[in-house]
This record gives structure tokens, sequence and C-alpha cells, in this order.
């Protein structure tokens, strides 16, 4: 005997005590499947038979039904379930979580029951508790189906019992293994000829051909399937063409249809049920009417059938006419008909008397597209992985397809207006100038950055984020950041390398190449690491690409933002008067036509030192310099005096001799403290003061560039430079071959130059911007700084063996692990936006980035 | 560090008996934070000097670290004054090294010890936190003549000004035990800062070291405060026992901080205003769920929670400082169960859309506004007046209009310095009416503070209302006067 239930259901076990439930149960389900009641009893009281703890057993049992259900995991209530109290919280909860509830009875002879009962020690209830409970599944048998149930199975022969088989049927809405692709099209509303059209523009071929007297349909040669949204009929000027078409692709295996609110009215008034003939209905009756009887039939069947939505292509798709929210899919029930084919209405009317909808696309976050028709709107847009493809032709508009996977949009526009819109197409509550997405990106929501989260990114699958971090990120980004929209990118934290054993040194460039030797790379990159303030710069070509592609609409050309996110610059006159100079630059290179693009983002240095860091420069490290010099001076010249007194003890005249000598030498190291960092400081009186040193070409029109390497990077930029060459710095740097010596060690020398020189000293990369090695993920960049410039890091007076011999122990594994999370979350953040996928996706990388550097990690590394 | 101590006293080589440090040696003192030396540059019968230098261990200061972190963490980096400076570093080390000389305490001359001797005392670095007035307030009453130079930041860039550092000389003929007393004791006080954890045991030491000429300085307020890190209670405290036998009024001396930034606003006063303004409207709305945004350290809803009507209230703030600050000032841990079942802080931001704000019948954003970035308000307009949609919104921000009559603040600046903009009365108007016309609700105007007839009000306030179903809509209530 085979019991046929839905994939998705929760199955009621009804039957008395000693029926055979649980042996049914654990005989035809997984075990996890199973939430038994006497096992929740046990759960909370230590006894499964303790009555006195059913109430709070059945609150465990719901609540872990719920969990499943809300999950989509089919559930099996192992219960006597024989009085209907306590079978109604369980319909209600399937009906919650939109499952169909299955009754599966399980009767056999009581006395039967009565023998297994007497046969088990923890059973020592009378026989008259068996009697009551078959007296109420009795009274109970008429009346399930009414209470909700779907499915109604009942047993009675213990044989059967036995050897009964449960088969899960697919629900009707799940097509999950037809993977397309596929071309989803539209309302039609009876627009033939645009859908023909539509097709031949598609590549479907007609079959037969014109010529031919057959019943004709449409295939595609490389096997696409159109998908209907639903609504192919009222209104328009040839609903039955229309039908009898799609019906013919639907029976060939060329198409799939979804049921329209349209399709289904009509359904119930072709069975002769009572409705309101209104909204072009009697167009169809109309044009029904004509053909023969036979055709009104088939049709009606047809339209019947038509199910509520379609889950397709491994659960990636959804097509439904009026849309549906992540909990609905690939569920049945009344509420997700009733969603699919009317949307989310909020109950109210506008000023037009058509419903008020609520907007639930604004608050899609499901993985699957979504794509459905219903709400004529003038232009296809994307909005949250949603997109609602119905453009009006029956009013004027167009007939438009999406092709799928490619996500291409197809249309062909109304031959004529056929029926007056009820309303202007156009909502009037949207800012024409931004899209349906830039303008849900205005608001962001608090739960997608809040709390503990994992983030998967491209090259770490999944990156955790804490939730103090999260919480220390939220100030950050609320009080002191750029507009999100334009954060679109955050730079990651650098290690220095492993600490040096060289005599006197603390860092020395030797001990980075062998890091990636280690890693098995070959071809680096050496980059001279400017001194100044780390900023990314967002240039857009034309106010026009400011708004189409990042939404803000002001006079702005882009953006200067810090590591942290923070405006650049205090001033914004200085600002603007910074990117119109940077732009100036870029249209003298034709930078936007050699990488077709209108906008871009650059990760640069913008020096000098002193222009953004004045206050610590000067307050501490200028005030650390001029008491050093001060105290340690005075007190060398304390020395020198002793010295030259003549009545000293012997042993004082030499400690005096030694104390003279390390006082001199720590004046010196002062001396080069106060030179390291004057060279980093220049007086800044405007624009022409500072010194733009471009290393990244991050993205530019639809792409990223992380699959270029850097050699392309700085030829990029260093056009831009020879633009403006008194203001931009091309970034001066040399390649090495690591297993060539002779490159090694003249890289070695240039950093002993340029630090030597007064240089910070030099950033060591794979030539690869992106570069896996032994140990998977490398770092993205090594930092090697000179020995001077470390005095402003570690003291002036770091170079003292003493201070040296603690310094060397320094733990890098912390640093070099955040090194690589915030790379990875850089990058997908600006794929994602590449991608134009909605803001939240993008800020949530860049705010994880922000959380990360709340993470204690010893800030002089 | 280096503290020279000269004599011109006959013998000067006294000084060597004086300090227990024999003219003739270099003695060298292990302390927990590094060295110190003590020699004699010069030490001839009419002159002597002795030098304590300090040799702090920058790399042992952040790496063993045991106290608090020090002025904006300076002691967590090894670029820090703190080996070159006089400090708190040098009060330990006059204790230390100059012990039985700080207690007055002289075995081989007693009545040198208690006799006034003609004194110099140099240091090379001296940071002075609140600049030569400060360093002349303290030292001159004690009968000091003092000469300082200030340091320069560096002399290749003059525009960065002078340091806080002062090299310091200071005359008198004084007992070298008062000498040592004042130095002990004003050091760290000019400095505002102390390297260790201050607690009951400081108060001993201020007023041991203190003893007989704290009571008699005008600055003893100033000193007591500083000595003890702002910690009022302990300030309290210590100048009740100094003050003791004269019967002096020592909490009124205390009273406000008066070492931080002139207050402009008169803070209490305009604040309480603010607030029994607010809760006036919410009373006279009937708000019973009330979500306070950017409550900071919950002074609202301290009020609001003595009003039994408020039924729920929500604090939201972006700052987990000031929540934490709030939780504190409301005794939130030691509320009643039903008084603590009314109230919850959430940490929340303005410019995200927050479920759990949703349902309150009214919200309030007082003083809020004009922390927000231009660019950042439209997000918080559409969280509040299209997402969370209250029906009643109380909204205050200053009036820019009324800066004017602030004498300390310059033109071109703010009331505080993280508003990011203040609206004249005319702009926050605009604002309010366009949120109005957009969001589908009435706003009306309120002044809140004494009214400046050219200027208005120091803060504005704006009430929007939504209209609602006629059924529920009460009669509009007339304003308080």
């Amino acid at each position: 005997m085979n019991l046929s239930i839905p994939e998705l259901s929760l199955v009621v076990l009804i039957g008395v005590s000693g029926a055979g439930k649980s042996t049914f149960a654990r005989r035809c389900f997984l075990p996890t499947e199973i939430l038994s009641s006497d096992r929740c009893r046990g759960l909370v009281s230590d006894d499964e038979n303790d009555q006195a703890a059913t109430g709070d057993a059945f609150d465990v049992l719901h609540f872990i039904a719920a969990k499943r259900l809300a999950a989509g995991h089919l559930t099996v209530i192992d219960a006597t379930n024989v009085q209907p109290e306590a079978r109604k919280p369980l319909v209600a909860l399937a009906r919650q979580y939109h499952c169909l509830p299955v009754a599966l009875v399980l009767d056999p002879p009581e006395s039967l029951c009565h023998e297994r009962n007497r046969a088990r020690a923890d059973r020592d209830f009378g026989p008259h508790v068996i009697r009551n409970q078959h007296n109420q599944l009795k009274r109970s048998l008429r009346h399930l189906e009414r209470e909700g149930f779907r499915h109604v199975h009942i047993i009675g022969d213990p044989a059967d019992i036995a050897a009964a088989t449960v088969i899960r049927q697919p629900l009707w809405c799940n097509r999950k293994q037809e993977r397309g692709p596929f071309d989803l099209i539209g309302d039609l509303h009876g627009c033939y000829d645009e859908l023909r059209e539509l097709l031949s523009r598609l590549g479907y071929e007609r079959r037969p051909d014109d010529a031919d007297g057959a019943e004709p349909t449409y295939r595609h040669p490389e096997g696409r399937k159109a998908v209907f949204l639903g609504d192919l009929v009222d209104r328009g000027p040839n609903i039955s063409a229309v039908l009898r078409l799609v019906m013919a692709m639907v029976a060939s295996g060329n198409a799939l249809c979804v049921a329209g609110n349209h399709d289904v009215k009509l359904a119930r008034a072709l069975r002769g049920r009572q409705v309101k003939i209104s909204h072009g209905l009697a167009e169809s009756l109309q044009q029904l009417e004509r053909e023969p009887d036979d055709f009104r039939r088939q049709a009606a069947e047809f339209l019947d059938k038509l199910v509520s939505h379609y889950v397709l292509d491994d659960g990636r798709l959804v097509a439904a006419h009026a849309g549906l929210r992540e909990d609905l899919q690939g569920r049945g029930s009344g509420r997700v008909r009733e969603f699919a084919l009317y949307g989310d209405t909020t109950g109210e009317t506008d000023e037009y008397g058509l419903p008020v909808r609520h907007d639930w696309a604004a608050e899609y976050r499901g993985r699957a597209w979504v794509v459905y028709g219903h709400t004529p709107t003038p232009v296809a847009e994307w909005l949250n992985r949603t997109i609602c493809i119905d453009t009006g032709c029956v009013f004027g508009g167009a007939l438009t397809a999406l092709r799928y996977p490619e996500k291409t949009l197809v249309a062909v526009p109304a031959r004529r207006e056929y029926y007056p819109p009820v309303r202007p197409l156009r909502p009037p509550e949207q800012s024409p100038t931004l899209s349906a997405q830039q303008h849900a990106d205005d608001l962001l929501d608090l739960s997608d950055v809040t709390g503990k989260r994992i983030l998967h990114t491209t090259l770490q699958p999944a990156i955790t984020l804490r939730e103090e971090n999260a919480a220390a990120a939220l100030e950050a980004m609320s009080r002191f950041a750029v507009d999100p929209k334009w954060l679109i990118y955050l730079p990651p934290t650098m290690s220095p390398p492993e600490t040096s054993g060289r005599d006197g040194w603390l860092e020395f460039p030797a001990e980075a190449l062998d890091y990636y030797r280690r890693l098995g790379l070959t071809e680096l990159v050496c980059e001279e690491k400017h001194m100044g303030s780390r900023a990314v710069i967002i240039l857009c070509r034309d106010r026009d690409a400011t708004r189409r592609r990042f939404g803000i609409q002001d006079e702005s050309l882009g953006v200067v933002y810090t590591r942290t996110g923070r405006p650049f610059f205090n001033d914004a006159t200085l600002e603007r008067d910074f990117l119109a100079r940077l732009h100036q630059a870029a249209e003298a290179c034709d930078f936007w036509e050699r990488l077709a693009t209108d906008w871009c983002c650059l990760d640069t240095e913008i020096m000098p030192w002193s222009a953004k860091a004045q206050e610590l420069v000067a307050h501490q490290y200028a005030a650390v310099g001029a008491v050093a010099r001060a105290t340690l001076g005075e007190i060398e010249n304390a020395l020198q005096r002793a010295r030259a007194r003549t009545d000293l003890d012997p042993a004082a005249t030499a400690t005096l001799a030694r104390l003279t000598a390390d006082y001199a030498q720590r004046l010196e190291a002062t001396h080069r403290y106060i030179a390291a960092y004057r060279h980093y400081c220049w007086p800044v009186r405007g624009l022409d003061d500072l010194k733009l040193a471009p290393f990244h070409l991050l993205a530019s029109g639809d792409r990223t560039h992380f699959d270029q390497d850097h050699r392309w990077h700085l030829a990029q930029l260093a056009r831009l430079a020879a633009a403006d060459p008194q203001w931009i710095v091309a970034t001066p740097h040399r390649t090495v071959a690591l297993d060539d010596p002779a490159s090694v060690g003249a890289a070695i020398d240039w950093w002993l130059a340029l630090t030597e020189g007064g240089g910070e000293g030099m950033v060591i990369k794979p030539l690869a911007y992106i570069a896996r090695g032994r140990r998977g993920l490398a770092q993205p960049a090594v930092k090697c700084r000179g020995r001077d410039y470390l005095r402003i890091i570690y003291g002036p007076e770091y170079t003292r063996p003493e201070h040296l011999a603690r310094l060397r122990k320094r733990g890098l594994g912390a640093k070099r692990g955040l090194a690589l999370r915030e790379f990875a979350l850089g990058i997908e953040a600006l794929e994602r936006f590449s991608r134009r996928e909605p803001l939240r996706r993008v800020h949530e990388c860049v705010f994880g980035i922000l959380a990360l550097e709340s993470e204690p990690v010893d800030p002089r590394l | 560090m280096l503290l020279s101590l000269t004599t011109t006293h006959r013998p000067a080589t006294d000084l060597g008996f004086l300090l227990h440090k024999h003219p003739a040696k270099i003695q060298t003192f292990a302390l927990s934070f590094g060295q110190a030396y003590v020699f004699y540059p010069e030490a001839d019968l009419e002159r002597c000097t002795a030098a304590l230098a300090l040799d702090i261990d920058p790399v042992g200061l952040v790496r063993d670290r045991q106290g608090p972190s020090g002025e904006n963490r300076a002691l967590e980096q090894y670029v820090n004054d703190r080996p070159y400076v006089a400090s708190s570093f040098l009060s330990v080390a006059i204790a230390e090294v100059y012990g039985s000389a700080l207690n007055g305490r002289c075995a081989a001359r007693p009545e040198l010890a208690d006799a006034r001797l003609p004194l110099d005392a140099e240091l090379s670095a001296l940071p002075c936190r609140g600049g030569e007035t400060v360093l002349r307030r303290l030292f001159e009453p004690l009968g000091y003549s003092l000469e300082a130079e200030r340091l320069p930041l560096d002399k290749q860039f003059p525009e960065w000004g002078n340091s806080r550092y002062y090299r310091v000389r200071l005359s008198a003929t004084v007992r070298l035990q008062d000498l040592l007393a004042h130095l002990y004791v004003l050091t760290p006080v000019l400095d505002d800062d102390k390297h260790y954890w201050v607690g009951d045991a400081e108060i001993d030491k201020l007023l041991r070291h203190g003893d007989d000429w704290l009571a008699a300085h005008p600055e003893r307020d100033l000193i007591a405060r500083r000595y003890l890190k702002h910690q009022k209670s302990l300030a309290r405290r210590a100048l009740e026992r100094l003050l003791a036998e004269d019967g002096d009024e020592a909490t009124a001396a205390i009273g406000p901080d008066a070492g931080g930034e002139p207050a402009l606003e008169l803070p209490l006063r305009l604040n309480e205003q603010r607030l029994a303004t607010v809760a006036g409207v919410l009373r006279e709305h009937g708000a019973r769920r009330v979500a306070d945004l950017g409550c900071g350290e919950g002074k609202l809803l301290g009020m609001l929670l003595k009003y039994p009507e408020f039924e729920r209230l929500l604090g939201v703030d972006v700052s987990l400082r000031a929540l934490e600050r709030a939780r504190d000032r409301l005794n939130l841990e030691r509320l009643p169960e039903r008084q603590r079942a009314r109230i919850e802080l959430l940490h929340g931001s303005l410019i995200y859309r927050d479920e759990r704000l949703t349902g309150c019948d009214a919200a309030t954003a007082i003083e809020v506004v004009e922390h927000l970035d231009p660019p950042r308000l439209a997000a918080f307009e559409r969280v509040l007046f299209e997402t969370l949609q209250p029906p009643l919104v109380v909204l205050t921000t200053p009036n820019a209009d009324y800066n004017v009559r602030f004498p300390h603040l310059p033109a071109d600046r703010f009331r505080h310095p993280d508003h990011r903009f203040e609206w004249t009365r005319a702009e926050f108007a605009g604002w309010a009416r366009n949120i109005a016309d957009r969001f589908g609700y009435a706003a009306a105007f309120r002044s809140v503070g004494e009214v400046d007839p050219e200027h208005g009000p120091p803060t504005q306030m704006a009430v929007f209302t939504r209209p609602l179903p006629i059924e529920l809509a009460a009669e509009p209530s007339e304003p308080a006067p």
C-alpha cells in the first residue's frame, strides 16, 4: 500500500496508544523528522510517561516543529492526536509556514492495542484509557478534512500498517531540476502580434510553419524554454490566439506558464461561477464566445490547472505572476497562491481605486532571483534580485522578456494602446532620475550589519565578524564615514615582514622576500612606499555618472576618503578642487576612453603626511622631538661639566665617560628621528602643495581590475601622472625575480638607497594582484620600513640594543590573518558593486572591514 | 628628564649632606621604570649643583605597563614624551632618590635641614597644562621667582607654534625639604596626568607633602583636583581633611568642574528646560510608547520614567559608551521589575532602518540631527518619517541665529565640536516643512529657553504630527505657554 504525501508537509500521526505509530514512523521517516510527544515529555521531565509534563512537552514539540517547517523540512508528529484540540494547533502551524498538513490515521483493532500496552512495563494505565481514545478517534475521522487536512490516509489492517510505504510527491511548483536556459515573458493580455514578434526576436521558430494546417507551436533551436508569467487574457485584442499559442507551447514542452489573477478569474467565469465583469474580462468572454465549445473547455481546463509559481534552476530562479517573498517560495498554501496572484496588498486602495501594494521587493533578501509581472512599470528594473517585466504592452507600453541566465532584456513595443491605463505608468512618489534600486538603497537595514555575522567572499569562504566589532563599526560608520553610496571599498591593513636578525636592524627586505619565496611565488614587484595618508578616490567623468553609477544627486564629481571611510578633506571646496584637478588629468590622457568608462576607483597616498596628520605630527612627533632634544642635550651638557671636574672619584670618572658617550649617541638618534618626520612634512597652503600618488586602479566601468597584474595598474596610473607631473606621482617600482640573486640583490640595494635618502621604505607585492601560494592566499603586500622611519614608530632610540632585543619579539599572525580577511572583503565589495548588486551587499563587506579594524592588533605593525 | 638643584649657600657642598649624595661620586639607582643617576656638574664652596637624571625605559613603559594608559593613551606608544619630561615619574624618583631630604632628615647636619637656603631648581622640560599663567599661579604664591622658557615644537616649522613644555628655573630662599615637596606635588599637577592609578592613598600623599603650605595656597582647589586626577569625590575628601581645622566650606569650592571648557549654554538650565518642554509635548499628545533617538546618557528617559503614562520607553544611541553611562545613570539594574520592564536601551543608529523601533507612538530626537553629516540626513529622514512613521515626532536642534548671544563663541564655530551644522530659524522651518510635505505630517514650532527678541530662542523645536483616522484623532491641544 502506497501513501502519497507532499514532499514538504506536516504529517500528523493519529492513533490510540499502542496503535503502532512510533514503529510505523521509524520505518517510514528519518529519525530527525519525527517529533514524539513521549520524547519531549522525557526532555522536560526525565519521564516519558509523566502526564503532568504534557503541557511543557507540547510547547517544546511545537517549537521544534516550527523551526523545522520554517527551514522547509518535512516533519512528523508522533502523538495520539485523537482529540481535535490536539490537532488544531498543528494545522495552524502548517498554515503559518505554508506547508500542507497531512493526517495519517493508524486504526488497528482495539484488542491489539490493549495487548501491546499490556506487554509494556511503562504503560500501566487501565483499558478504559484506550477505549476513550478510540471513541475520540472514531468521532474525529469524519471531520479531518474540514479541520484543514489536505491529505487524509486511514489504515486499519495491521498487515497494511506493516507494509505501507510513503511516497513523497514533489510540489507542483517544484521544477528545480529544470535548469533552462529560459526566456521569461511578461503579461500578455491578448497581445498576440507582439508575442509572435517577441518570440521570433528571441530566436523561437514556428513549428510547423504557417503553411501547415496543424496546431502551431514555437520551439527554440537551442532548447530554450519560455516561461509565461501569467495574465494571458483580458483587455487585449487577440486573447484566443494567445491562449492557443501558449497552450500549444506548454503542451509540447516548450514553455511553462504560471497563473495570473486575470487567468484565474476567467477560469472561474468559464466554469460558470458568478464573477464581476470588469478589468477587461468582457473582452475575454466576447472573444472566446466566437470559439468552438471544445476550445473553450480546453482553455478553461488549462487555466484551471495553472500553478501559482515555479521554482527553477536548483532553486536559483522563481517565476510568479506578482512575485513571491522568500518564505513563500517552493511552498503550497492558499496564502502562497494569494501572494503569487495578487502580490502583497495592504488592503487599502489608492486614488485610482487600485489596491495599494506593499513593496515586498524593497525588503527582499532572498537568494533566488524572482521574476514577475502584474504591476505595469515603464521600465523593467532590478531591485534586490527581483524584477518586474510587465511593461504594460496592452496599455501601449511594450512586451518584455528576460533572458535567463543571461539576465538581459528583450522588448517589443506595443503596436498601439489596446486598453487605456487606469493609472499612469510611472509611480509618482519615486524620484524620476534614480533607479528603483538606488531609491531603495537610500535605506540600509541595521539587521544587515549588526550582530555576529558570517560573510561569504570569493577569496575566503567564510569570514566571521564578532558582535562587539560590528557594534564598534556601527558608531564609526554612522558618525564619521562618508555616504555609504560612495563607500564601495576600503583597503586592507598591511603586515611588515618577520623581524630581521641583522645587528641594529628591525626590518629588512630579505625577510619579506623570503616570505613570498617560501610560498613558492617567483615574481614580485617592489613599490616605493609613500609616506603620506592613504586615500581612496572615486572620480566620475560627469555629474550624470555620479548619479547613474552611485545614485548620488549632488554636484560632486566623486569623493576622497581615508582608510577608515572618513572624508579625507575637512574642507568641501578643497575636495572639489582636488577632484577637478584629477579630472583634468584624466581628460588630458584619454583615461576615460582608454578604459571605456565614466568613473573609476583609485587606491592612493596623498602627501605630505603633515597635511592630514598635522595635529599628530605637531603634538606627538614634534613635541617628543623637542623635549628629547632639550633634555638629552642638557643631560649631556651636565655630564660634560661633571667630567671636567678634577676632584672626582676614579670610579665616577669612568661611569661619567660611559654615560657621556651613551647620551651623545642618544642625542644623535634623536636628531635622526627629527630628520625622519621632517622629511614627510611640508607646509600646505593649497591644492598645489599636495602630491597624489595613485598605485591601484581598483575598478572602472562594469568591472574590477583585480585580474590585472601590478605592472598594468602602475602603467595605467603612470599615464595619469604624466598628464600632471607637478602634482601626480608615478610610483617608482621594480620587479624582482626571486630565482635570480642579482635581481634580489638589486631590490635590496634599491631599498637601502631609498631609506637612506629619507624614504619610508617599500611595499613588496606578488606581481599578480591576487596570488595563491603553497599555503593558500598570499599576503597581497608586505611593507618593509626603513631604519630611520621606524623611529617614528618605535621611538627615537629604538635602535639601542636593549630596546631592539625586546622589540624583535612581535607576533605577525593576527595581523596577517586580518590583512587577508580585509583583502577578501574589499575585493568582494568592489566585485559586488561592479555586478550592480544592491548596496546592502556592498555595504556589509565594507562594514565588515571597519569591524575587523576594531580587532585589537598591535598598531605598530 | 633632568632636575638640577643648585645652592649658593656657603659652603655650597653642604648640599651633598642634605641630599645624602657625595659630590665626588656618581650614584645609580634602579627604579621600577628605569634608572636614575645623581652627579654633580659643579661642586665648590661657592656654588654646588646636584643633577638628577632620569633614564626612563620607553620600551618598558609600553610593554610592562600596569597603570592607566595615560592621556590620549600616550603610555601605549613608543613615541612618548615621558622619558624626557618632568611628570609623576619625577615625583616617584624624588621620593626614592631624595627620600630623606624630602622628609627633612639630615643626620650629619640637622640644622641645615631646617634652614632656609638660597636654592635654584631647574627642570629641562616641564609640561604645563594652562601654560605659563598656571605655572606662575602655582609657584609664585610659594615665594619662588620663576624663569620659564617655552620650547618650540620644531624650529624648522615655526608655523606649528610652541609646545606645552617649558624649561623652568625656580629660585627662592627655602628649606630644601619644602622645595622638594613643592616639586613632588606640583609637577604632576602641571602635567595634569599620572602614570599610576589614583586612589585613597593618594589623598594621604597629598596631605603629607602639602601639610604646611597647601591649605593656604590660593590654587589649592586646582591642585587637589588635578593631583587626584579629577576624581571629584577624592578631591572633596582631601579638601575636607585639609581644611577641617579652618572650618572652611570645601565642597562649595569644588563645584562644577571649572577645569574644562567654559560651558557655553549654561548647560543645566537650558537642557532642563528642553527636556521639560519635550516631556510636556509628549504628555499633551497622550504618547504612551516613546522612542528617544540618540538618547545619550538617558536624561530624557529618566525624566519620562517618572510619569506612569509612558508604558514603554526605548532609548537608542549609536555610542556604546553613552549607553553604558545611561545604564548607570538610570540605575537600570536596580529598578523594580515593573519599572525595569518599561524601559529598554538599544544600540542602534539613526541612519539605518531598525525593526526593533516599530510600534512606537512617539519618537524624540533631542539635539541629535546636528550631529549628522548633511549627506546622511536623507537616510535619517526616511528611516524616521517613512519606515517608522510614528504619529508624533519631537525634534530639537540649536538655533544658529542665537549664537551671537554666546560671547565666547567665534562666529565661524558651532556650539559643539561634533556639530556638523547648525540651522537658523528659517533653515529649520524650511527643512521641517519639507519633511511634513513629503511624508504627510503637520509641523508646528516651539521655542525652548529664553527668547531673544531679535535672534529667537537658543533651542528650536519642531513637533510633527500625522493626521489620525477621524475617530482616533483627539482635539488638538493648545501649546503650553
